[in-house]
């Protein structure tokens, strides 16, 4: 979020002459065009890497666009909100959007349970635990997603992974042969659980910083009080937090909400009879995989449009922070 | 603030404009455009890279050798592209899209072909083979694998059938023979599991659409039926269920247990048989060498696939790959020269010898099957007729969509019967020939 504006927000004068909020007034009129010369360098590369896409995405999403289209020389049609009404008609198409969602709940939960657990953990360890604990995360976190799920889908597999051996080793005789990806509710755990894996890195460094900018006063005075851990944590730490808190959450639910390589490689496509499809792999095996490109721009608008919503809540929360755009 | 929105909105504007008027979405230009009948310079082949590919490189490169030698200021550069479906439909979208990247011959499986030819990615070379002297050789069924709306856009390279491979030394045990018919089939599962409880009876998959095909079309069933100048589904009739459900039923206790073997591939299959795992599969002859590497090389024997009649054959799917030339082809000429060299009776024995694919041409066949006896079964099958997917870019879609392997993992998992989950693989194959 680097699209730099000019000034925090400022409410339009009200009749009265009072200002609203606490924005400085609009600038006067001659220091009118620095602003737009300031937006400039960023509209140079916005432009043609997202809006010129979008505007394309937009297009094809109204298009008959096939590969036969593409590159066999037939002339596209003008389909209208075909595209869309295909999609929305589409009995799968709401049954993989609720699982989008709740897949994306679940991993945003974890990764933030995860997160923060060890992110306070690290406020409490000495240097050589800390040192461990921060590279043994951001070698998680630097694992290509492609490699992660790869390993994963080893230590899991039905007949020759670790965990099953492991498992049957110390007695557990019902995990000889099994295959944790038959049914769809432990598919989703092991996805679930690698997507957390992937992210949870983010959110521990973000809130350590975040507790680490926690004057030491304010703790010493609840320690003084008598507050525990826990008390200290939810009294003071997270409210503090809060800000911080609120867009981890948010960027979170992005990142979920678009999973796709996990779920492609560990359920291979998106499991038996598609039961672990979430929206951006059904993207791919509805339109992509069969040519069909402008039915998949649609989807890829319908998912732009439903990721508005937490962006735009994002950028209100970064704002209330006090943090400029 | 107002401004910023002012300017903001007055830069998105005219990027619109500026992009609404540069550019529709991008569209290749028709390939032919690009084409040329350069007679020198890099003939650039793309064939499939198989498993144990080593043998079919030496075979290719002695081809290659003989090309160049009879046709100078030629380079032939053959690639090995990856065979999975998808890498490899993505490889070859990539050579439509811009066809300055793309070669001149290439390798493709015969089901690809209408969706290759809808995306105007492969010439007509009908005239060219008119005047090549082994094609009156050609097997007819298979030359019509090439063949759409009568034009031929590819050169059958050679075929692969499946057929029942079995374990003899299980078999013998077990005082069983050979199955000759379904229910001996579904028997020689029961009673192999019963006495070896962690073998699988037969190894299938829910994944496996052209091990499940040849119980429909046994069955007297079909994915579609051709009406007019489109396809109807009629993987619902009712004879096309009761195929599908002596396939499903293969799935269970002594079969295939579902929790293994639900989201396996035909090649998955293979593994479990060349393992050991499992007590009968349903393999290509291609699958041979793999089968002999591992522990049940020299205790397994092969007949064709039984159908439900007593003593008759269920009909194989024609798989197999042909030689194609791209539209946008440089060297025109030499691609379909080099092709009908890679074609020719010589090459196609060596690659029967290096691989294992059964040749194309009638002699050839005729020779390599009266000299090696494992290919029996499979000529057999072949004789007692094969069949194919609907000839028609739809079939692109339901192969991408996996329409058949969602319904039988649906039914396999008991997320629905047969008759619904036949019935939704009706309504998307409706819906793939419409979309055409």
């Amino acid at each position: 979020m680097s699209a730099p504006t000019t000034t925090a927000p400022a409410a339009p004068p009200s009749p009265s002459g009072r200002r609203r909020g606490t924005g400085p007034a609009a600038p006067p009129r001659g220091r009118r065009r620095p602003p737009l010369l300031l937006l400039l360098p960023a509209a140079i590369i916005m432009i043609p890497l997202v809006a010129y896409p979008i505007y394309q995405l937009g297009l094809l999403s109204v298009l008959d666009f096939g590969q036969a289209q593409a590159s066999g020389g037939v002339p596209t049609s003008f389909v209208g909100l075909g595209n869309y009404q295909k999609i929305l008609g589409d009995g799968q198409f709401w049954s993989v959007l609720t699982q989008t969602i709740g897949f994306a709940a679940f991993c945003v939960v974890a990764t933030l349970a995860v997160g923060a657990t060890l992110a306070v953990l690290l406020t409490r360890v000495g240097r050589i635990s800390r040192l461990v604990l921060t590279t043994a995360a951001m070698a998680a976190w630097a694992a290509p997603a492609m490699t992660g799920s790869t390993v994963w889908s080893f230590l899991f597999d039905t007949n020759l992974g670790l965990v099953n051996k492991t498992l049957v080793s110390i007695g557990l005789n019902g995990f000889h042969e099994f295959n944790w990806f038959y049914d769809k509710w432990t598919s989703f755990l092991i996805v679930g659980a690698v997507v957390v894996w992937h992210s949870f890195p983010f959110v521990m460094v973000t809130l350590y910083a975040g507790i680490k900018a926690i004057p030491t006063e304010i703790l010493e005075a609840a320690a003084l009080d008598g507050a525990g851990t826990w008390a200290t944590f939810r009294r003071i730490t997270a409210p503090m937090l809060r800000p911080i808190l609120t867009i981890v959450v948010i960027q979170s639910v992005i990142w979920d909400f678009k999973v796709f390589t996990q779920i492609y490689v560990m359920t291979e496509g998106g499991g038996i009879a598609g039961q672990n499809l979430v929206l951006n792999v059904y993207a791919y095996q509805k339109a992509f995989a069969s040519s069909q490109y402008g039915l998949g721009a649609a989807i890829g608008v319908i998912m732009l449009l439903i990721l508005v919503i937490p962006t735009v809540l994002y950028i209100r929360s970064l704002r209330r922070t006090g943090n400029e755009l | 603030m107002r401004i910023v929105r002012r300017a903001a909105a007055a830069t998105v504007l005219a990027a619109t404009c500026l992009a609404a008027a540069a550019c529709s979405p991008g569209t290749a230009l028709p390939a032919g455009d690009k084409a040329a009948d350069d007679k020198t310079g890099t003939l650039q082949v793309w064939l499939y890279n198989e498993a144990g590919n080593a043998a079919k490189e030496a075979v290719v490169s002695k081809a290659v050798a003989e090309f160049q030698a009879s046709h100078q200021g030629v380079t032939v550069s053959v690639s090995y592209i990856d065979t999975d479906a998808s890498a490899r439909a993505a490889k070859m979208k990539g050579a439509f899209n811009d066809p300055n990247s793309a070669p001149d011959l290439v390798e493709f499986g015969n089901t690809d072909l209408p969706g290759y030819v809808a995306a105007g990615g492969l010439a007509e070379i009908g005239a060219d083979l008119d005047k090549w002297k082994d094609k009156g050789d050609l097997d007819p069924a298979i030359a019509k694998t090439a063949v759409l709306d009568g034009k031929t856009y590819g050169l059958p390279w050679w075929v692969a059938v499946r057929a029942l491979y079995f374990r003899t030394d299980l078999f013998t045990e077990a005082g069983l023979a050979a199955p000759t018919s379904y229910a001996e089939l579904v028997a020689a599962t029961q009673k192999i599991h019963a006495a070896h409880p962690d073998t699988f009876g037969i190894a299938v998959g829910g994944k496996y659409t052209f091990g499940a095909l040849p119980f429909v079309w046994d069955a007297g069933g079909d994915i579609a039926a051709k009406e007019g100048t489109t396809y109807k589904p009629t993987i619902n009739s009712s004879a096309s269920q009761a195929g599908i459900k002596r396939y499903t039923d293969l799935f269970g206790e002594s079969g295939c247990p579902v929790q293994q073997c639900a989201d396996l591939t035909g090649g998955k299959t293979v593994d479990l048989f060349a393992a050991g795992k499992s007590a009968m599969a349903i393999l290509p002859n291609s699958s041979r060498s793999k089968v002999d590497a591992g522990p049940v090389n020299g205790k397994y024997g092969v007949v064709p696939l039984p159908g439900e009649k007593p003593g008759s054959i269920a009909p194989a799917f024609a798989g197999g790959n042909n030689l194609g030339v791209m539209k946008a082809a440089k060297h025109r000429t030499l691609a379909v020269e080099f092709a009908e060299l890679l074609a020719s009776p010589a090459y196609q024995e060596q690659m029967y010898d290096a691989m294992g694919n059964l040749p194309t041409l009638k002699p050839v066949n005729a020779k390599v099957a009266a000299k090696d006896a494992f290919l029996k079964p499979f000529t057999d099958t072949i004789a007692a007729g094969t069949k194919f997917v609907p000839l028609d870019q739809g079939w692109a879609q339901i192969d991408a969509q996996a329409v058949i392997p969602t319904m039988l993992q649906q039914i396999v998992t008991g997320k629905a019967d047969v008759a619904k989950a036949s019935g939704d693989a009706a309504t998307q194959i409706t819906s793939a020939f419409a979309a055409r």
